[in-house]
């Protein structure tokens, strides 16, 4: 019983030392609070704490739906001053809930045109996204077809059977690309498209994960065994696995369809959560997100493009993909007035036949 | 003179026990307090929010719930499928439970370690495992291949409710083995012995003297796992795939991406109420086949099998427990080894160095850290919460233990989505600004484990016979003192069990701390989950490196529970 005791003595000491040390926070302290994709690497976090007197916060909050439902639900007491992560889908929901104060920030000078959606700068675009279909390039080299072009392609017969896609009621590129369904084939005509998808042998999974990973013939997982050569997934998907490959292969393994008409835009934005007491901090702060030095971290660290067309982009990105010249995306309005609805259709049309 | 004194002594101590009746509803008011501040307040604030948005009630979440056949679908759809991996998982789970109670032999531990580990997985991983051995692609299907030639086209069952099934009796197998096992190695053995000599056959012994008496153990066994399947998400999400949803799914798909409440506090409740109701016939089940007996402290380890038919079947179920559940770990085991370049640690040795240099980057040992510190603490909490819990539960069996058993299990099968937003707007207050605090995590993790605490100890306490603890106390023992020479030898394997449970739960990260805003903790499960996030044959590699990590930290601190549990509880 004697040891039992003593551990007990010693958990709870660690304990109390550890809920102090972290309610330490002086007044040159602010509360980030995102999703769990974030990431900035440790030196240019550091030098900016260093030259501003300044310390981040960062807390994390499930996926990008559940941080934001988060925010919205502590909007009498928030959680956080800062707020990053908005994805353009949620955009309207965000802006609906009056969870955001507009801040002008004299970093939206040099942010690329198009990606602030917007007017009132209650949330400001930090990074964007191409959700692509990838293919793998070994294995259509070796079949000696040519990967598909458009959306249209994908149900035709050379392309039976190899295309596997998320499901848009629980994952974020699973929803990016039935809306792009939706902006190419109108609100009559995408379902329609999709029976066609799925007659053509078509696998619908529950998230990236699972279609990434688990069914995609090209990620570079060594011996698991996905049979799939198309995927739903990102742009900039080709130049992480190339970074984080053991060693720089030959050739390149897998690529981004980036023709127009195939990939749909994601927005992030970030902002200033409402009722925080430290204002001027705070802006400092969405400043700093939209600075160079944060922006020209952003790709190798969360692999989605910098929102600052100052910002340069590093090898890996240059060399093995490029965002959509032509990208598809619909107006968050429209998407929060029908989402739910254009889900619940999918799913019963799709899924529950 | 003696006597006398004796018998005075005696009364004494007896008025001395009478004073103290009080003692269990002061050690009862400990979880209801800790239950009533971290779940109720949580529950009731998250469904004030959704179902009277604006003051006034919407009940567009009900009527959608009770009217909408594909909400209907998805209730019905729920109990059923977790109503058959129950069946199947304790059918599976009493021979295993036999054997490790009745008999000794080498590499029993490590068996039962094994057996443990599937709990501890994160579903992606789980998932993947199991599909390396049982997918399309998988090991059996390319066994099968090279036996039937290249044409045979193997067995499908990916996105099926087959998968599903099997995965949760892979998951629930070690609930089953642990809590029928501990109970019936207590199990006197004279009873069917003497039956036997009477010249009934070995089957009849079974089923009209071992079964009834393991009936407690049975049910409550079969209640944890019912529930556990009830509120699947992960594996039903993942394995299922998309024309699968169980309730908690379908609260996740409500809550976190539609932010739709009503419908998911609707749903949440239906999930509640089930559950109350399910755990009310249990209590009652419970209560009507409890049988009180002599405890037999002489097999405790179990017997050397000297017939041949034992050591049969102790080989069989062996292999069985082997290729069933050690199978898919094994292939976990063997991915994080096989690189592009060969068998190499490459995976491991990339665990140490920080590629991108991020802020989130967990080198494994504080990943290993962080998960042991959150799970010792989490163990700490629910024992001492279970044991207050339970011991009320088996010394009062009135009306006010009636209701208090099934509340004390409502937290188990509360969808973690509603609990994580629950606690977000609720523990927002000074002194409770638990939001971005650790110690939420400690609380979250106790809240879902302190019930299987409870589970595993009540069947054993309510098996002591009054007659030992009253023998005790009249020869002078204090209350604390006919527990710990009475009742914790007894129930000390419930005890292991319900501890080694409760570790595993915060081990393996269930329930709502997935949830809640956390400040840079990684744990074993977070960083597996940090590297499935990106594309890349080292994400991928070094996130099979951790799960490694995970199963062996798991293995190593199921024996060390093991072994700590004998030399406390076995003092007899």
């Amino acid at each position: 019983m004697k040891s039992v005791s003593k551990l007990l003595a010693a958990v709870l000491t660690v304990s109390i030392f550890f809920l102090m040390g972290c309610s330490d926070e002086s007044s040159r302290t602010i509360t980030v609070m995102t999703h769990d994709s974030f990431s900035i690497s440790r030196e240019v976090l550091e030098e900016y704490e260093r030259t501003n007197n300044i310390k981040l916060k960062i807390i994390k909050s499930g996926d990008a739906g559940s941080a934001l439902n988060q925010a919205i639900l502590s909007k009498s007491n928030p959680l956080a001053d800062v707020f990053y992560g908005v994805d353009s889908t949620f955009l309207s929901r965000a802006l609906d809930a009056d969870i955001f104060e507009p801040y002008d920030s004299p970093g939206l000078a040099d942010v690329l045109e198009g990606l602030s959606l917007d007017s009132k700068n209650r949330l400001l675009p930090v990074d964007y996204g191409d959700v692509c279909l990838n293919y793998d390039v070994e294995l259509f080299s070796k079949k000696g077809i040519k990967p598909p072009f458009s959306l249209e392609d994908l149900t035709k017969p050379e392309y039976a059977g190899m295309v596997v896609v998320e499901n848009p009621a629980t994952s974020s590129p699973g929803l990016a690309f039935l809306l792009a369904t939706i902006a190419e084939y109108g609100e009559g005509g995408y379902i329609d498209y999709w029976k066609r998808l799925m007659a053509n042998d078509t696998l619908v999974v529950q998230n990236w994960k699972v279609a990434y990973w688990g069914k995609f013939s090209g990620s570079s997982n060594g011996n698991s065994g996905g049979d799939r050569p198309i995927v739903v997934s990102y742009a900039s998907s080709p130049p992480a696995e190339i970074y984080y490959a053991e060693k720089p292969p030959e050739k390149q393994k897998t690529a981004a369809i980036i023709s127009p008409g195939t990939c749909y835009r994601q927005v992030e934005f970030a902002g200033i959560l409402r009722g925080t007491k430290k204002r001027k901090l705070a802006e400092q702060v969405i400043d700093f997100f939209l600075s160079i030095q944060f922006q020209e971290d952003i790709p190798l660290q969360m692999f989605v493009y910098p929102s600052n067309r100052m910002a340069a982009l590093p090898e890996v990105f240059l060399l093995y993909t490029k965002p959509s010249l032509s990208p598809i995306s619909l107006e968050p309005a429209r998407i929060a007035e029908r989402r739910d609805r254009w889900i619940e259709e999918w799913t019963a049309a799709i899924l529950r036949q | 003179m003696k006597v006398a004194f004796f018998l005075k002594n005696a009364y004494k101590k007896k008025a001395h026990v009478k004073a103290n009746t009080w003692g269990p509803v002061m050690v009862v008011v400990l979880p209801l307090a800790f239950l009533a501040l971290f779940y109720f307040f949580p529950l009731f604030e998250i469904f004030s929010v959704s179902i009277f948005p604006k003051g006034r009630p919407d009940l567009s979440g009900f009527t959608k719930v009770f009217f909408y056949n594909s909400y209907l679908r998805v209730i019905v759809f729920t109990v059923f499928q977790a109503a058959i991996s129950t069946l199947l998982a304790v059918a599976v789970g009493i021979p295993g439970a036999y054997m490790f109670a009745r008999f000794d032999f080498p590499g029993k531990r490590i068996l039962k370690t094994i057996a443990t580990i599937p709990f501890v997985l994160p579903s992606v991983v789980a998932a993947a495992a199991l599909e390396s051995i049982l997918g399309q692609h998988g090991l059996l299907n390319s066994g099968l291949k090279s036996l039937f030639g290249p044409d045979f086209s193997g067995i499908n069952i990916e996105h099926s409710l087959t998968f599903i099934l099997i995965a949760h009796v892979f998951f629930n197998y070690s609930v089953v083995l642990r809590i029928v096992g501990g109970f019936w190695s207590r199990l006197d053995t004279s009873l069917g012995e003497s039956a036997k000599m009477l010249g009934a056959s070995g089957f009849r012994v079974f089923f009209s003297i071992t079964l009834p008496l393991l009936r407690p153990a049975i049910f409550a066994a079969s209640l944890l796992v019912f529930i556990f399947c009830f509120s699947s998400f992960g594996i039903v999400l993942i394995l299922g795939g998309p024309k699968f949803a169980t309730i908690e799914v379908e609260i996740y798909r409500q809550a976190a991406h539609l932010f739709n409440l009503p419908t998911a506090a609707a749903l949440s409740i239906v999930q509640i109420v089930f559950t109350f109701i399910m755990m009310w016939v249990y209590t009652w089940l419970q209560r009507s086949s409890a049988v009180k007996i002599n405890p037999d402290f002489t097999g405790l380890g179990g017997r050397k099998p000297s017939q041949k038919i034992a050591l049969i079947f102790i080989a069989v179920n062996s292999a069985a427990i082997l290729l069933f559940c050690g199978g898919p770990l094994i292939s976990l085991f063997v991915k994080s080894f096989v690189t592009q370049s060969g068998l190499s640690f490459e995976y491991y040795s990339a665990l140490f160095v920080n590629k991108s240099n991020s802020i989130f980057y967990a080198p494994p040992i504080s990943a290993i850290g962080y998960s042991l510190m959150f799970a010792l603490g989490a163990l700490i909490l629910a024992l001492i919460l279970g044991l207050s819990a339970s011991y009320f539960l088996a010394t009062h069996r009135g009306k006010i233990a009636g209701i208090l058993d099934p509340i004390f299990m409502l937290p188990l099968s509360t969808s973690a989505v509603t609990l994580g937003f629950g606690f977000i707007i609720a523990l927002d207050q000074p002194p409770l600004n638990l939001r971005s605090s650790p110690a939420l995590v400690f609380i979250a993790h106790a809240i879902v484990a302190f019930p299987f605490v409870v589970r595993c100890l009540v069947p054993a306490m309510v098996s002591i016979p009054d007659s030992l603890r009253d023998a005790a106390s009249i020869l002078g023992a204090s209350p604390a003192n006919v527990y710990r020479h009475v009742d914790l030898p007894i129930t000390a394997r419930a005890l292991v069990a319900g501890a080694i449970f409760a570790f595993t739960i915060s081990l393996g990260e269930f329930g709502a701390t997935l949830f809640i805003a956390r400040p840079q903790t990684p744990t074993i499960p977070l960083a597996i989950f940090r590297f499935l996030g990106q594309p890349g044959s080292l994400n991928y590699g070094q996130a099979m490196a951790m799960s490694t990590i995970l199963m062996l930290v798991a293995g190593f601190c199921f024996l060390v529970i093991e072994k700590f549990t004998r030399h406390t509880g076995m003092e007899i």
